[in-house]
């Protein structure tokens, strides 16, 4: 694919070919270059980086943003986005502290947790399930589809708490947050398996070439007996059921729920990470473990930005300028 | 050039059948208002109603053009947010200086929003999106994160207080000169036709040699000149910038966009009925303070956001009945 796009590159450069090779050679490989650029930056000047509690601290708030990117990745391949994942983050995070402190889970503390982790995860994927039949079937846009859960997952959800922050202390609970595995955060090695299974299944399963199928071509797809709105509902439901393992482990990191906070601006970050990793918003390419290094830059961004002393706000303004650039490379790469 | 009437009538028969729902339901939550609760009709409310709901018709008809396009525009809110606090910083200067300062700083973003759209097609959900991100994080910067007091000394605060001609606040007769000015301008120019046809089918329109360009330079700059000006409303109904509001005013206008019966795909669409979109919206949620007022209900603010959805749910589903219907017509 690389050789064929330089070479078209090269002979139909006649309308502006300024700068056309090196474009699409930065573009290919924008990703990696700017990980390096940003780990250079930080060894150099930031204090401390290169001490172990750096790269923890990094690890265990990377692994939201690339759970949910991961999932979103499957969406975009479908030529669809999600919005309402920060929604359903904080849907699934406002309910499980509701169900282990509940007087039942009181008395059964171990059914109690375990129900604490399944029930989110399952209502996050009905609420995937929605959104999956309102853009198949109903055939609505994904953004106002997904728009639904935006407004009113994250109501549901504030309704469910009454607004209220909920503390607690469940050390097998938190386990998901701050639990440790030879010295790593448990989180880091679950989105490895995350990323594993999901690469598997994309690559290596009858429904990852559908859906490739699906965002590549949908008509196409369909003329080939490709069942489409099967594929796509499929896309969001494991987009949602991600997003709500996420909303657990914020929960979990934080031992306190706040249904008005979590997973806010999480569409962002998940889009973001999904775009600088390569995925294609028409679709037609998921790149699982790109969409993990599209959210390792934008947390080491922040991070970056942070330990400067940067001001929240410009980190802002950083990563609008970032989704751009990544998005205009992939557009030169396309033409 | 198009002169037909036969075509034009059939256009807007057409774009009716879309419509037409908003305005039933309109009427029949203002009879079920007026009929259920005392003071819903009278002056106070409307006037506050209308006064608060300024800024959100105003972002909803910038959005509505955008929309007939085919593209979308995500930045509105965090516009608003970052020229209210121009227009704070401007108010010493007096409202004939804060108003129009305010509203260029809007166009500019809505100029980089065409930009980015036309110049490096980036696609407009991406583009908007950063917008809003970098337009969120400017008007955080320049204020501090902190409201702007605006200057009470200055007229700046005639705008949301003082009645044009002592019947209306004037936040409500400019809201309504834009909204007929912009009605005119899709119904009647060439420019107005040139961005249904964009919206339409965007290859024909290159085809039939209509400036697409220039439409997508239009409605980019003109909702976010619009934002620029809910901004400045925004400024004076609050008495100060407002860095942190906006959060979720791009989902409102585009639920009035919807529920006013304008196909998100682009092509059809109308003015009017996405005010009346943005007013529907409104009104659900005043008349819930009504029911909340009397008693028998208490519903939190919280259940506001799930109702909001579960209306545009109930919206966006009969709206697909309809454009799948007439799609088979057509095709």
């Amino acid at each position: 694919m690389t050789p064929e796009n330089k070479q078209t590159l090269n002979t139909s450069g006649t309308s502006g070919t300024r700068l056309q090779f090196d474009w699409s050679w930065v573009s290919n490989n924008g990703g990696v270059i700017a990980l390096i650029v940003i780990l250079a930056f930080n060894v150099i000047v930031t204090p401390n980086f290169l001490n172990p509690q750096t790269l923890f601290v990094n690890i265990s708030q990377v692994a939201t943003i690339a759970i949910v990117a991961v999932g979103m990745t499957l969406v975009i391949a479908t030529g669809g986005i999600d919005l309402s994942v920060g929604a359903v983050m904080a849907l699934a995070g406002a309910m499980a502290p509701l169900i282990f402190t509940s007087p039942f889970a009181e008395a059964n503390p171990q059914i109690g947790l375990v129900l604490s982790i399944v029930v989110p995860v399952l209502v996050a994927l009905l609420c995937g399930a929605f959104n999956g039949f309102m853009v198949s079937y109903l055939n609505v846009q994904p953004i106002v589809a997904t728009l639904i859960f935006f407004i009113s997952g994250r109501g549901i959800a504030l309704v469910l708490t009454n607004g209220n922050l909920q503390t607690f202390t469940n050390p097998e609970f938190s386990y998901l947050g701050t639990g440790k595995i030879l010295g790593f955060p448990f989180q880091g090695y679950l989105v490895l398996l995350i990323a594993v299974v999901v690469w598997w299944v994309v690559n290596q399963t009858v429904f990852g070439r559908q859906l490739l199928a699906v965002g590549g071509n949908e008509k196409a797809a369909r003329l080939s007996g490709v069942p489409v709105k099967r594929v796509k509902i499929g896309a969001y439901v494991i987009c949602a059921g991600l997003s709500g393992m996420a909303g657990l482990i914020v929960v979990a990191i934080n031992s306190a729920s706040d249904a008005a906070r979590i997973g806010n601006l999480m569409e962002l970050d998940a889009i973001a990470a999904a775009v600088v990793g390569g995925a294609l918003l028409q679709g037609g390419k998921a790149p699982i473990f790109g969409a993990i290094l599209g959210a390792v830059i934008i947390q080491l961004v922040k991070y970056t930005l942070l330990a400067n002393g940067v001001a929240d706000e410009v980190a802002l303004i950083a990563k609008a300028g970032i989704i751009v650039t990544a998005v205009y490379l992939q557009q030169a790469r396309k033409e | 050039m198009l002169d037909t009437s036969a075509f034009d009538l059939r256009r807007y028969l057409q774009g009716s059948t879309h419509s037409i729902g908003v305005w039933i339901a309109l009427v029949i939550l203002i009879l079920f208002g007026l009929l259920r609760y005392e003071n819903f009709g009278g002056a106070y409310n409307i006037s506050s109603f209308l006064n608060y709901n300024a800024m959100f018709i105003v972002i909803s008809v910038g959005m509505c053009f955008v929309i007939l396009t085919g593209g979308i525009d995500l930045s509105v809110g965090s516009v608003a947010a970052f020229t209210s606090v121009v227009a704070a910083y401007l108010s010493p200067y007096g409202i004939q200086i804060a108003l129009p300062g305010a509203v260029a700083a809007g166009l500019a973003i809505g100029g980089l929003n065409a930009f980015f759209v036309v110049a490096m097609r980036i696609p407009p959900f991406i583009a908007t999106l950063a917008t809003m991100l970098g337009a969120k994080g400017g008007a955080l910067v320049i204020s501090g994160a902190q409201t702007i007091s605006i200057d009470w000394e200055s007229n700046f605060t005639k705008m949301g207080l003082e009645k044009a001609f002592g019947v209306l606040p004037w936040t409500i007769v400019i809201t309504f000169v834009l909204v007929v000015a912009l009605w005119i301008v899709l119904e009647k120019t060439s420019l107005g036709r040139t961005v249904l046809a964009v919206g339409g089918g965007e290859d024909a329109s290159i085809m039939m040699g209509l400036s697409v360009t220039k439409a997508k330079i239009f409605v980019y700059t003109l909702s976010g000149g619009c934002a620029g000006l809910a901004g400045v409303f925004l400024a004076s109904g609050f008495g100060a910038g407002q860095p942190l509001e906006g959060v979720g005013w791009e989902l409102s206008a585009i639920a009035s966009v919807v529920v006013g019966g304008t196909l998100l795909t682009g092509g059809l669409g109308s003015v009017p009925a996405t005010v009346a979109g943005a007013l529907l919206l409104g009104l659900v949620f005043n008349i819930l303070n009504f029911e909340n007022g009397r008693g028998v209900i208490s519903l939190s603010a919280y259940w506001q956001m799930v109702i909001r959805g579960a209306f545009l749910f109930v919206v966006i589903v009969f709206q697909s009945r309809v454009a799948s219907s007439s799609k088979e017509g057509t095709v």
